[in-house]
Formats: C-alpha cells, structure tokens, sequence
C-alpha cells in the first residue's frame, strides 16, 4: 500500500500527458481510464431489467395524465452499467485505498460485518409502517443503540431520528426553543464560537435563532469570559463543539455549562469529534444538555461520498420531555414501546413534533450496533485512545517544519492542526493539499477552522497502522520543505490524478448542473470538445 | 481488536516520540474528575464477529421481512425489486469508502455521478435542473416551503390535504420555530383530489401550494390548474412526488407547472430499509438556483482543458454562508443517490415507463379483486399503484388482524390520521411489480376472512 516507487509507470504517464509526448489513441492511459457520461453511453430504449411485457393499457381514469413522452433517460444493458460505474468509480480516493485525513470528518475504516449486518432482510426489506408486531427486532436494535448511546454519554435520553449531524443540531435547538416555550420564555440568542463548524450557525438560524459568534482565545479555545459577558436574559443557550475543531478539549465546560445555567440557557454540545473521547468521558458529566453523535464519523458507518448519515441526539434531564416523534423507549412494563401521533399521549406529550418522515436512518442504526458491539466498552475506550495517540504523534512529527499554533499549550486530541505561516512567498495550504493528492494520499480539511490562517486539520483517526502514518508523516514533511523551498511544481499539483486543478470559478459563473442533448447522442457541448476519450 | 492495527509496541515507540509517559498525558486538558478510570461499568467487552453476527440475525429474525409475506405496504415508501448488480456497485469501496468530493481531483467518480443523477431526476421530474440530494422526502419538502418564501418573499404556505400526513407534521413542526404561516387542509374520504380547496386557499399573501402527486390516498390532483391558480396570485406550486416509479406514466409534474418538485427517491434502488436511509429529491427553474438548498455539482474544464465536475455554487451552503446560508445541510444522501442513479440508468427512459406499466397493472389486478371482498369499496377515481379502499370498520384493527395472518396488509388511514375519525376506516394498499397473483389471492381471502 502506498510504496514508494519513484521510477514506476505513473510519473512516465505524467510527463506524457503534459508534454503530449505519448498520446494513445483510445485516451485511457493502462489503468487511467476515462468514462464518458451515461446520457452518451445510453439510450432510451436500452435497459437492463428484465421486465413483464404483458401490462394492459392504463385504467380509464388515469388516461388524462399520461405521460406524453417516456422521460428522456439513457438505459445501459447491465454489463454496460457495471463498467460504467466501475471504470466511474476507480476516479475516487477512499478509505479502502489509503489514509484520509480529513480533520473533523473522522474517516476512519468502515467495518464489512456492519454492511453484512444492515442487508439481513429482517433490516432492510422491512417497511416502516408495518404493524409493531412485526417490526419488534427492528425497534429493539434502535432501543438497544439507543442505550449504548444514553450510557456512553452519561445523559438521560436520546432522539434518534435526525438524519445528519447538522439534523441532529436542528433537533437539539428545537428542543431548547421547546423547553424554554414550556417555561413561558422568549430567548432568541444562540452563542456560537468563531471556530465552530457552519452547520452551527446555519441550524441556529434555521430553527429561527439570531446568532451572536464568541472569540477564540490565543490557546485556541473558547474565550469563557467573552462568553460569560454575553450571556443574559436573551440568550437561549451556547453551541460549543467538545472536542473542539482545533483539535482541543475544552477544559473549561463544565464552568461554562454551570455558567450559562445560571443564566438560564441551555449547552449544546456539537458531538462531532466524540471519537476522541468515546469511552474516556461523558458529556454527560460536563454539563451539556444536548449533543448530537454523527454515527457516520465515531460510529464507523459509511460515508458514502457524501451521505447518508446519522445524527442521533443525546439529551439532558431537562431536555428529554421535548425530543420528537417517534420515539422509542422501553416502558416500565419491559416492552419496547414506539410513540407516534397516534399514541404519544402515553408519556411523551411534550414532543415537539416530528423531523422525518419515518424512523430515521435505520440502515446507520443498525450499522453503528454493529460496530459498538464489536467494539464493546473496552474496545470503544481503545478507539479514543488510539485516536488521540495517532493524532499526537502526527503532530509532534510535524511541528518543526509546520507551524502547529496550539501544540504549545499541550497535546491535541484527535487532530493535529497546523498552519501555512512560514512557507515561501505565494505558497500556501492549498499547494501543500494538491501536493499530498500526488503522493497518493487524501488531503486534510483545509482553511477550516477559520481561526487559523491556512488551516491544515489531520485527522488521522484509530485505524492507521503504524506504518501507514510514517508514509503519510514522510510525505507532508517532505511537502512541507518543497513549499518553503518555493518548489514552483507544487502550484500545478496534483500532477498525477485524474484530473488537474480544476476550474472552480468557471463552474460557479456559468453553472453547468445538468446535461443537455438525446440520449445515446453527443451532447452539448461534445465530450470530444474536453479532449476526453 | 481487529479494526485497530496499533500493536502494544507501536504505541509504547509512538508515546516515546511524543514524549508522553503515558496515554493518559495526553488527556490532561480533561478535568481529572471527569476522566473515566477504566471501561464504562455495565456493558459488555468487545466481540469476535461471529459473536456480533449471531446477535444481529437474532434481531433481524424477529421482524416480518417483506419478502416473506404477502405485502401492499407503501404510504410513501415502496418496495420495488432492486437489480443485483445496483448493490454491488454502491459496495465498491471507490463509493462507500469516500467522502464528500471537496477534491474534485481525485473525486471525478463520485461527482460525475452526481452530475448525472442531478440530469436524471431534472428529466424524471420535467424541471430545468435538481440538486445532489437531500435527506428524504419530508426534509425535501419543508426546504422547498422556505426556498419558496426566500423566492416570493411571503411566508404563507397552503398544504393539500392529499399531502401525506408525516411530511405536513415535518413542515408544521419547523414552522412553529421560524413563524411561517402554514394551512392544513382537512382530509376527507372522497374519490378525487382536493385541487378545488386548493385553490381556493391560495390568496395574494400564499407563498406556495404543495400538493403530492399520486396524494397520499393515491389519487392524482390535476397539477396544472393548481399551477395556473397559483401563479395568478404570485405564489409557487411545489408538488410533492413519494413514488418517482409513477413518474414513468403520468406526466412530470414540472411539465405541468411545478415550479419546485421534491421527493422521495427511495423507489429506485435504496429499498425499504425501516424507513431510511432514504433520498430526498430536489428539483426547481433554473431562475431559482441560488435560492436552492443543498449540494450542486457542475461541469467545468481542468488545467489541461479535460472535462471535469465539481461542486458549485457553495456561496449558499453552511460552510461558506454560516448563518445566511440557505439550509444548514451538510452530509445528504449521496450513496442512496448512487443506488437512484444505477437503478434509473438500468432501466432506461422506456424501462422506467415499462415498469411504471407493470405496477399500475397489479394495482388494477389488486383493487378489482378487492373490490369483490363483501363490503369493500373502492375510494379512487384514478390510481397509480396504490389505492384506498373502504372497509365496513376501522382499518386499524384490520390490519393488525391481517399482520396475525402473515399478510402485510396496506397501512390504515388511521394510522396516518389518527386524529381524523372521518377516515378510519380507509385502508390504503400499494402493489408493485414484486407482488404476485398468489399474493393477491391471499390478500383478498384474509381480508374476507377478518372482515367476516
Ligand atoms: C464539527 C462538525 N459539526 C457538525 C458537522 C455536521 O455534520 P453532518 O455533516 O453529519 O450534518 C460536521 C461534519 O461535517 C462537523 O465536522
């Protein structure tokens, strides 16, 4: 994996393609393939199903809205799609190849047993709406996960439908919004730290709360005075991210919590970066009232290119009476029990209402129990823990050629957090990125968080050997020293990916979204037209 | 453990390098008393994978999988048969293993896909463009109501009684926290559509009608002279489609003047699942795409002149925008996309249409029969693939009888509605292509013999 061999056949495809040197007449290069659109590969009236033939005309009451015209879609043959989307997707970086240390979005190994698990028919050929009779293993999956989540945290209660971190903020601020309702209050302020990510002050703002951002201290933490100034009679509560996105702990939280409990708010707590202290510390015991766990990050569950997600939301005391329907709990009588509209009556009246159609995302539910009880509670303790190690030891090994703005004050959690100050005049974090994607590895998160210029965020997270981390070590340091040697073939990295820099402004000015043409027919412009095969 | 390769030497030899005596230094910054000293009491060590399977399938067992009983279950989740080859390829790690492609270099696979299930659902739905996904259908649909107010800039949204009954508790939920104005039209247990109530609610002040297309009872409003009463008064049309399949038979809603279509892309290749993951579906005018919530992914050229895709437009999204952004969205449904994606490409424009023609045919099989049932009616003048029918008792009790014969046995209307006592007695049934003539069968003589 990732051998370093500088003489191979990729670098010769390199300068071929630059130079133009070699050029094959196909376009593809070995096993550099290009793939045109499926709108160009297809047509209309291909298709890979096999279906019925003998449909009888539409009933008469529904001739009036037929369809003039089937949709203008391209049909591939199966063998035809499976090399379509093979060849597709060889152009992705993923886990499986490589590490991917995106900070704040822990890429860690996506365990096959949980993808065995969630295809059992009893999972996921099962509808939501069938009677509750027949769906008891699934409700106890989401109770059970539900427990482990309650105990890992040390909180009192936990929604599970949000779909998504960001959902999950949504949930625990309408929870807030609901309890202050239920106490007769109107606070309209939700404090946000300037590190945190933008999914904070975006939910703030779309459950209807103004946003007021608190400073970051020198230390990269949040500025507890700043924040004790503004509290007050208007403040609904404060979003804290613990972890935070420096890659900090934030040791002042429970003096916080207490704090903006005396001031009569609430603590949200962004769980975002829970995989540096799953097993090692309960929120629980820190003061937040609610936190939202992405069961796609801590939790193992695919991230898919972009989603699906989880984000269950653990609750306090205080805020459990508020969390939306469904829920699921076990009642006094031992039975699992799932409160809709039709019976929340029995104990959970104070919902606020619902998030999601149905039950949230089961195929992730059942994914992360899998994943927790492989791990089990020894195991989880060992996950933040090596975590935080692998992160540590990224940094250390770093710090003298990148500047590490916080590692003065101590170790990091689970991501170490560099900045571009010190390299050569026009040189920064995005040459130090492209030139990580030639040497085989995904870039980290990059100008995040935005307290830190040009900031570099690793996260290397617990499924790294050893010795993967020293490839990945040996490769940003050796960037590291190229940008502040001013090596000029770092502004046109990635050289050797399959595509180069691309033209981001031009996609914004003239938004191309969708394809235009026959399919089955060159559209417009032609692929030809992009020197593509 | 086996997902953690660290050996005992590699940590001690990492520490050293650190210069930490210990794991636990570099947990400091943790209060001392808040440090947990060893594994959480109470729960159990960690498990070899044949242990944890066990576990698993002893919980899977316990639920009554479609797929081995007589099933007619939809309400806005259907079960489609997914072609094999689909699940293989969202399992290729290229896929599963990837994050969002914020490095289009080494990520033209997924946005490629994405580019292509973005023209997809713009063609399926009759809009000029769609976005990258966003959570489901009910999520789709309340961002849809406010994309619509940040369009029109009024704040009044008229929901058609037809809508199915989760998605309006989603949208009436959400309003109550930014003060949208929402009315809710009251179901009734009749044959057509509420286009006429519809229309009538929309005022000067209404910022949007959103009207589902088959409606929840699986009736089919006639979306183009809502469309034409909504624009006479300045608002949207936002239609609401929970089986994209139907789409292969009955004209897109945007062709009908649909100004923003959203859905649920479940139908095609994600499965039922228990309700999600699932794949909300986003598509609007072209006019409006600055206002659209959720990820964009667009065609451009890299240095060497090669076509390439990236996503575009992010000055709406959180991580630029912060708190003006137009939704807090970030992770969205892309491999669910993926599957809708392959699904669609396997079955072609004609496909689609043939399959939509399947389903429609089983549904007739299935409401004729069920029409013999003695005291049975049928509600709907027209239908798609799913029906209401009229039962001489509340359709609750009914079907929980059916379940206790093994027959999944449609979704009663007082399950939706609960607190509509008007409707109880609706039962609202789906078939599908994977539903049999034998299932069909049985379906009719439970149903004859609960109802005796
Ligand atoms: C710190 C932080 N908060 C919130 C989120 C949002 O989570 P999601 O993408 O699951 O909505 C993320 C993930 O990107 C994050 O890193």
């Amino acid at each position: 994996m990732n051998a370093v061999n500088a003489s191979g056949w990729r670098p010769q495809m390199g300068e071929a393609g630059e130079g133009g040197a070699f050029k094959t007449a196909s376009g593809d290069y070995g096993l550099m393939l290009e793939e045109a659109l499926s709108f160009e590969l297809g047509s209309s009236a291909k298709c890979g199903v096999d279906l019925d033939t003998l449909a009888r005309p539409a009933a008469a009451g529904l001739s009036k809205f037929l369809r003039k015209a089937a949709p203008a879609l391209p049909g591939l043959t199966e063998p035809e799609a499976v090399r379509h989307y093979t060849r597709l997707s060889r152009q992705n970086y993923a886990i499986d190849l490589g590490p991917f240390p995106l900070g704040s979005c822990t890429m860690k190994h996506n365990p096959r047993l949980n993808e065995k698990m969630a295809r059992l028919p009893g999972f996921a050929d099962v509808h939501p709406l069938q009677p509750q009779k027949t769906v008891e293993g699934a409700l106890e999956v989401i109770e059970q996960l539900a427990d482990w989540l309650i105990t890992l945290t040390g909180m009192a209660s936990v929604a599970m439908s949000p779909k998504a971190g960001a959902h999950g903020e949504l949930c625990g601020l309408l929870c807030i919004r609901a309890a202050l309702d239920a106490r007769g209050e109107k606070r309209d302020v939700v404090l946000v730290p300037e590190s945190a990510h933008g999914t904070n002050p975006a939910t703030a703002a779309f459950a209807g709360f103004k946003v007021q951002s608190i400073p970051a201290t020198p230390e990269g933490r949040v500025d507890v005075e700043a924040l004790k100034a503004k509290l007050g009679p208007n403040v609904a509560g404060v979003m804290i991210t613990n972890p935070n996105t420096c890659g900090l702990f934030e040791p002042e939280m429970k003096a916080i919590g207490d704090a903006v409990h005396a001031a009569g708010g609430y603590v949200y707590c962004d769980g975002a970066n829970f995989n540096a202290i799953v097993g090692k510390v309960r929120p629980g015991d820190l003061g937040v009232d609610a936190m939202h766990i992405n069961l796609h990050k801590t939790f193992s569950t695919p991230h898919g290119g972009g989603g699906p997600g989880a984000g269950p939301v653990v609750l306090s005391e205080a805020l459990a009476p508020f969390a939306p329907l469904p829920f699921v709990s076990r009642g006094d009588d031992g039975r699992i029990h799932l409160v809709e509209e039709e019976n929340r009556g029995e104990g959970h009246d104070q919902a606020f209402g619902r998030m999601v159609a149905f039950h949230g995302q089961m195929g992730m539910f059942t994914r992360a129990l899998t994943y927790i009880l492989s791990h089990g509670a020894d195991g989880l303790r060992q996950v933040a823990e090596d975590a935080v190690l692998n992160a540590n030891y990224v940094l250390r090994s770093c710090e003298d050629l990148l500047p590490a703005p916080f590692a003065k004050s101590g170790p990091c959690m689970h991501e170490a957090l560099f900045s571009d100050a010190g390299l050569a005049e026009g040189f920064s974090t995005l040459d130090i990125a492209k030139g990580l994607i030639d040497e085989g590895f995904h870039p980290m998160t990059v100008y995040f968080p935005l307290v830190v210029k040009g900031a570099m965020l690793v996260e290397p997270t617990e499924t790294e050997s050893k010795a993967g981390l020293d490839r990945f070590i040996a490769s940003l340091r050796s960037l590291a020293q190229r940008a502040k040697d001013g090596d000029q073939s770092l502004h046109s990295a990635p050289h050797f990916a399959p595509r180069r820099r691309l033209d981001e402004t031009l996609a914004a000015r003239k938004p191309v979204l969708v394809w235009q043409g026959t399919p089955g027919e060159p559209g417009t412009p032609a692929l030809s037209e992009f020197g593509g095969s | 453990m086996r997902y953690l390769p660290l050996t005992p030497a590699d940590r001690a030899e990492m520490l050293g390098v650190i210069g930490a005596a210990s794991v636990d230094d570099l947990f400091v910054d943790v209060p001392a008393e808040a440090r947990l000293s060893g594994p959480i009491e109470g729960l159990p060590a960690h498990a070899s994978e044949m242990a944890v399977e066990r576990h698993m399938s002893a919980l899977a067992a316990k639920n009554l999988s479609a797929g081995t009983a007589p099933f007619f279950i939809g309400a806005g989740a259907y079960r489609h048969h997914v072609p094999a080859s689909v699940d293989h390829l969202i399992q290729r790690g290229e896929f599963l293993t990837a994050y969002t492609p914020y490095q289009p270099e080494i990520a033209q696979g997924t946005l490629q896909v994405l580019f292509e299930f973005q023209t997809q659902v713009a063609r399926l739905f009759g809009t000029d463009i769609a976005n990258a996904s966003m959570y489901d259908g009910s999520t789709a649909c309340w961002e849809a109501i406010l994309m619509a107010s940040r369009v029109t800039r009024k704040v009044r949204a008229v929901l058609s009684s037809g809508l199915h009954p989760h998605y309006a508790e989603v949208v009436r939920t959400m309003a109550k926290f930014t003060e949208d104005e929402i009315v809710s039209l009251k179901p009734e247990l009749v044959a057509e559509a509420d286009d006429a109530a519809v229309i009538a609610a929309i005022d000067d002040k209404t910022s949007c009608v959103v009207v589902q297309y088959p409606d929840v009872m699986g009736r089919i409003p006639d979306l183009a002279a809502i469309a034409e009463a909504a624009h006479a008064k300045g608002a949207l049309l936002i239609a609401v489609v929970t089986e994209p399949v139907a789409l292969g038979m009955i004209e897109a809603p945007g062709n009908l003047g649909a100004d923003i279509v959203v859905g649920e892309g479940q139908s095609l290749g994600v499965g039922l699942q228990f309700g999600g993951p699932y794949l909300g579906l986003f598509g609007c005018r072209e006019k409006f795409v600055r206002q659209m919530p959720g990820r964009l992914c667009g065609q451009t050229v890299d240095a060497e002149g090669k076509r390439g895709f990236v996503l575009t437009l992010s000055t709406r999204e959180q991580h630029i925008r912060r708190e003006k952004a137009t939704s807090n969205i970030c992770t969205n449904s892309g491999l669910c996309a993926l599957a809708f994606s392959i699904h669609l490409t396997l079955l072609g424009g004609e496909g689609l249409a043939q399959l939509a023609a399947v389903n429609h045919d089983k549904a007739q099989t299935l409401i004729e029969r069920l029409a013999k049932v003695p005291g049975v009616t049928v509600l709907n003048q027209a239908y798609f693939n799913e029906a209401t029918v009229v039962l001489p008792r509340d359709a609750r009790e009914v079907v929980r009888d059916l379940a206790d014969r093994k027959v999944l046995g449609g979704v009663s209307l007082g399950r939706l509605f609960p607190e509509d006592s008007d409707l109880h007695r609706g039962l609202l049934v789906a078939a599908t292509e994977t539903v049999t003539d034998e299932d069909i069968e049985t379906f009719a003589r439970e149903l004859e013999g609960v109802l005796a």
